[in-house]
């Protein structure tokens, strides 16, 4: 694996590449090298995603990094018998970009900081995902080791806290301080739960971190285990992941077998071992309360908070919830220390973010960046530019974000320079859209989808996205009330202010920025001879505005 | 939990009896309820009112605790399925890219509208909010296969591999 001379065949296998026919092509790929007799210069690796989405099945070449897309399995044979019996590049199937050198699977140096820019997907697409040993080749689990060995739980906490890490499910909450509120409640069992059930519509991040690089989230979560004094984590996931949920059993397997997992881990006397939920399809899970009612097996509803999971969780037990792209930075920070962690992103949010740009660009795909650049930087840089047409607008951060449009392209990607402007990063994702989405068509999308995923706990939630739904319906066939805009506020406002869980207060949030930036488009949808009974208005003016 | 999809087709009595035994082993594990009614619909391939009404008894719970659980998640059937059942992704990505246009084409095609099942029991045909393969988009499911960069025109051939 550390000998140079040997050329690597990357093959990516996720859930993309799956569907058109990775397992194959690497398969063939085999067959081939070996009836070419090269099958000892030429080692073929498993791993996770590359990069690119859309372009069929995915190769990278080392040395050189080359990048290849689309193939097919006919194609096998010519590309081995040109690639690496003849030593040309197969032009065919080609891509401009390049795989930077240091993906390379060499000799792991840990006084070397081997990343690349990139501290949660670092293995992605680089390492064999079901393998353990590459895993552990590449440093892994050697966080864990030091943590049970060399670090007190409250020494981690205190490394966590300082490295500045916010929660990467949405809110942006401090992770160090979560722990720290775990930690002090002296009730046991304690319990971690990592929070898989990724249902943001357009966020598929979490599961390209589980499929290509699982044995991190779980060395992280032992790591978490050993912190807050809890003996049990729970990894709650969706059940439509069926790759991610395969791998992450094997990876546990493999972690209990090496006894990375079990009782006395490394030698001392600190005992974890993890399960897997499978969710049963619901999109208010995602909230963590509403989790710990899932895995406890009743209906997805979230509880008041407080009391918050950190004093009555899983089983009224003090749980810590992190989400999986927190976790997966954890192992980096133990390793590295606060300080490096800060190189990355900005003052107020250290760190990269993984995002996953979709929709009218060029190249679709998963990115991880530092957080804080800009929204331009994401489209013109890293995805290619809009495919068709104009750049019109941008959901960030999935279904619940904000909708942006062409003047915030150069606002900074972070909590703080967002929230200035009352928006939030969210979960991950970027929709891009040109100009032939209307703003109303993709309101009405988005409302349709929270009419149908509100639980239906709270009458505000539960009325207010169906009256949202309606509202923005009249608006995508131009026939609005002439007080449209007015009701949509108000109703976006009182769900914002009384909701009972984070969902229904965020779905405010795609109304407001829509309404904020995209007034005079929506304005012409309206019938203005129409007008809504509105009996809170007419009544009475004192109507405070929020946002 | 295995997949028993390619078992011989069983008598209501067995199947009545492999439920059993799933929730005799898994009666004391607090939060099993999720798990069993996956095992149930596995076998019985939806939840009619009286599998939920034997989870119940079996678990020592009440019948209004198991139906709100399967009325609420939506992996969850109460009526029975078609042989292949189709799922559209309208996700926020899926649909800028136009799936919507994919379900008209599938509703005027087989005849049957979100929800409902074809009276041959070929087809049945549902929606979901995302299926995590955005870079595909627009994509369905159909069993367990996911089909991606749909349009109109390749369904005929995809749907022709479904019997």
């Amino acid at each position: 694996m550390n000998d140079k001379s040997i050329t690597q065949v990357l093959v990516s296998i996720d859930s993309n590449t799956v569907l058109s026919g990775a397992r194959q092509i690497k398969t063939k790929l085999i067959t081939e090298l070996s009836r070419q007799g090269i099958s000892e210069e030429v080692r073929v690796i498993e791993t996770g995603s590359i990069g690119p989405t859309n372009q069929g099945v995915v190769l990278g070449v080392f040395p050189g990094g080359e990048l290849y897309a689309n193939l097919t399995e006919e194609e096998i044979a010519e590309f081995v018998q040109e690639r690496f019996v003849k030593g040309r590049t197969y032009q065919k199937r080609l891509l401009a970009e390049k795989l930077p050198e240091e993906m390379m699977l060499q000799e792991y140096d840990s006084r070397k900081t081997q990343y690349y820019g990139r501290i949660v997907l670092d293995n992605c697409g680089r390492i064999n995902p079901e393998d353990i040993e590459e895993y552990i080749g590449v440093g892994g689990y050697e966080a864990l080791g030091s943590a049970l060995q060399e670090k007190t739980p409250e020494e981690i906490i205190n490394i966590i806290q300082a490295s500045g890490l916010r929660g990467r499910g949405g809110a942006g909450f401090p992770t160090g301080l979560k722990w720290s509120f775990t930690f002090k409640e002296k009730k046991y069992p304690k319990y971690v739960v990592c929070n898989a059930d990724e249902g943001e519509p357009g966020t598929f991040k979490d599961r390209l971190i589980m499929e290509g690089d699982p044995h991190k989230i779980i060395e992280a979560m032992v790591i978490a285990g050993y912190a807050v004094e809890a003996e049990q984590g729970f990894i709650y996931i969706r059940g439509e992941y069926k790759l991610s949920i395969e791998r992450l059993q094997k990876a546990i397997q493999q972690a209990r077998e090496m006894n990375l997992l079990g009782e006395n881990i490394f030698g001392t006397d600190f005992n974890f071992d993890i399960q897997i939920k499978i969710g049963a399809g619901s999109y208010v899970c995602g909230e963590e309360t509403a989790l710990l009612n899932s895995i406890e097996g009743y209906r997805g509803e979230p509880r008041l908070k407080p009391p918050y999971p950190a004093q009555y969780g899983l089983l009224q037990q003090p749980t810590l919830i992190n989400n999986v792209e927190t976790l997966a930075n954890i192992p980096a920070i133990i390793l590295n220390g606060p300080d490096w962690f800060r190189n990355f992103g900005t003052e107020n949010m250290p760190g990269t973010k993984v995002y996953t740009v979709l929709g009218h660009v060029n190249r679709p795909g998963l990115i991880e960046v530092p957080i804080g650049i800009t929204l331009r930087e994401v489209i013109y840089d890293y995805a290619g530019g809009i495919s068709s047409g104009e750049f019109k607008m941008a959901q960030i951060g999935g279904t619940a974000g904000d909708i942006l449009s062409a003047e915030q392209l150069d606002v900074p990607l972070d909590i703080q320079s967002l929230q200035a402007l009352g928006h939030n990063l969210g979960s991950g994702a970027l929709l891009i859209m040109n100009d032939s989405i209307s703003v109303a068509e993709l309101l009405t999308s988005c409302m349709k989808f929270f009419a149908h995923e509100s639980c239906g706990k709270c009458s505000v939630c539960r009325i207010g996205t169906e009256y949202l739904y309606t509202a923005c319906n009249r608006l995508r066939k131009g026939e609005g009330y002439a007080d449209e805009l007015e009701n949509m506020r108000d109703i976006a406002t009182t769900m914002k202010l009384t909701a009972f869980c984070p969902l229904g207060q965020s779905v405010a949030q795609p109304v407001f920025s829509a309404l904020k930036y995209f007034k005079n488009e929506l304005s012409k949808s309206i019938k203005q001879n129409k007008k809504s009974f509105s009996p809170t208005r007419e009544k009475n003016s004192k109507v405070i505005y929020y946002s | 939990m295995g997949c028993l999809c390619n078992q011989q087709e069983i008598s209501e009595e067995e199947k009545y009896k492999q439920l059993k035994e799933f929730i005799a082993e898994n009666r004391e594990k607090k939060g099993y309820l999720i798990p069993v009614l996956h095992m149930a619909q596995v076998i019985f391939g939806y939840l009619p009112d009286e599998v939920q009404a034997f989870v119940a008894r079996g678990m020592n719970i009440s019948t209004s605790q198991v139906k709100g659980v399967v009325t609420f998640y939506s992996y969850f059937k109460t009526s029975p399925a078609g042989r292949h059942h189709i799922t559209v992704c309208l996700g926020t990505a899926c649909y800028v890219r136009g799936s919507k246009k994919i379900l008209d084409a599938l509703e005027d095609k087989l005849g049957i509208k979100v929800g409902e099942t074809t009276p041959d029991r070929r087809f049945s045909m549902g929606v979901q909010r995302c299926l995590g393969a955005c870079g595909l988009a627009p994509v369905i499911m159909i069993d367990e296969d996911v089909h991606g960069r749909m349009t109109a025109k390749k369904l005929d051939k995809i749907l022709d591999q479904y019997k």
